[in-house]
């Protein structure tokens, strides 16, 4: 029984880590075809990290994020953000949209719907993943999105775990392309029912 | 040698000139200020959650805002505070997602906010300042030689409480 991100074994974190690998992997397929150009991705890192060594990875809590968040029902519930640094999201959706990389970044109102609309494709392909894995019915909500701090942003999800403990699960996906990489963070915080659910529907 | 104490998520620490604490990036939680005017004693505690007896894993007393302040006054007074003379400033609880179809997580900010207040008032200590609420993060610095609390968010100016 699981009540805590403390209880999970390396066992299951080698399976909540391929679950980020396919679901990560899912969701890079679909931004290349949204892009329209080749994306590559590394091996998605799965971190369990303090509170605050979360905004650190992000590169501090001051770094200007843009998070979208989506909330999950069905029979695994929960909520899912995914985090770009500012300057990164910038260089995707101008690419997007077709300006050259370098612009600034400032977003207009049609370039925060088009990266809600990469968010939403994102987690809706990683969700998508994991639920063929699992056989788990998984919906998501229509996305949020914020530009803030690191830590303004991550507060969110942060308090999520904070309500089952002291430390967040973080699953660190690097891509990019010919032009540069780009770090996203996708931060799937299941209810704790959830965990068991995941688990036991592995045969776990 | 000033120093300026990092506190980080669901922490606190406590100080005295010429050193100052400083928190970055609050959003939902709240970072609540304890000053004794008179021993220049602060403190300053990074709260995520309202309230420690809604939660099974609550062994992290700076996690909570019933907990944290409590505690943050434990090891004010061991710096030789009074708390008869505490006062208050706080500052985050924003709302950073909109949040449109989901009640309990929209309103985390202010139930921290909230509890933070319905604590203070418990223990009679006064808040003289706040910045809470809205949709941004903060950083925050105090600075107990001078009682100044500054306030800064991205893209709007410096407040000074």
């Amino acid at each position: 029984m699981v009540t805590g991100i403390d209880d999970l074994s390396n066992m299951h974190l080698d399976v909540l880590k391929e679950i980020g690998n396919i679901g990560a992997g899912n969701a890079i397929t679909a931004l290349s075809k949204l892009l329209n150009r080749k994306v590559d991705m590394e091996v998605p890192k799965v971190k369990i990290l303090e509170f605050h060594e979360v905004s650190e990875t992000l590169g501090g809590a001051e770094i200007p994020v843009v998070g979208i968040m989506l909330k999950v029902t069905g029979d695994l519930t929960g909520n899912i953000t995914f985090i770009l640094r500012q300057k990164d999201a910038a260089t995707r959706v101008h690419m997007l949209m077709g300006k050259p990389p370098e612009t600034d970044l400032e977003f207009s109102e049609l370039e925060i719907s088009a990266l809600k609309e990469i968010g939403n494709i994102l987690t809706g392909s990683y969700l998508s993943a994991l639920s063929g894995l699992t056989n788990l019915k998984m919906m998501p909500s229509i996305p949020d999105l914020a530009i803030d701090m690191a830590g303004a942003i991550l507060s969110v999800p942060a308090i999520e775990f904070g309500k089952i403990g002291d430390k967040a699960l973080l699953i660190e996906s690097e891509f990019g392309d010919e032009i540069k990489a780009v770090n996203g963070y996708f931060i799937l915080i299941p209810t704790i029912e959830s965990y068991s659910a995941i688990l036991s529907s592995l045969g776990l | 040698m000033n120093e300026i104490i990092k506190v980080v998520m669901a922490d606190l620490n406590v100080c005295c000139p010429p050193n100052a604490l400083t928190t970055l990036g609050l959003g939902s939680c709240v970072g609540i200020v304890l000053y004794d005017p008179v021993s220049k004693v602060a403190g300053l505690a990074h709260i995520m959650l309202p309230d420690s007896t809604k939660i099974l894993n609550n062994e992290n007393k700076a996690k909570f805002a019933d907990t944290g302040i409590d505690e943050l006054i434990y090891h004010m007074k061991k710096l030789g505070a009074d708390k008869n003379r505490l006062i208050a400033k706080i500052a985050g609880g924003a709302q950073m997602f909109s949040f449109s179809n989901n009640l309990e997580m929209m309103r985390i900010g202010d139930r921290n906010v909230e509890a933070t207040k319905l604590k203070l008032s418990q223990l009679g200590i006064p808040i003289v300042a706040e910045d809470t609420g809205a949709n941004y993060g903060r950083t925050i610095e105090f600075y107990p030689e001078t009682g100044i609390l500054k306030v800064k968010s991205v893209g709007r100016q410096e407040k000074i409480l």
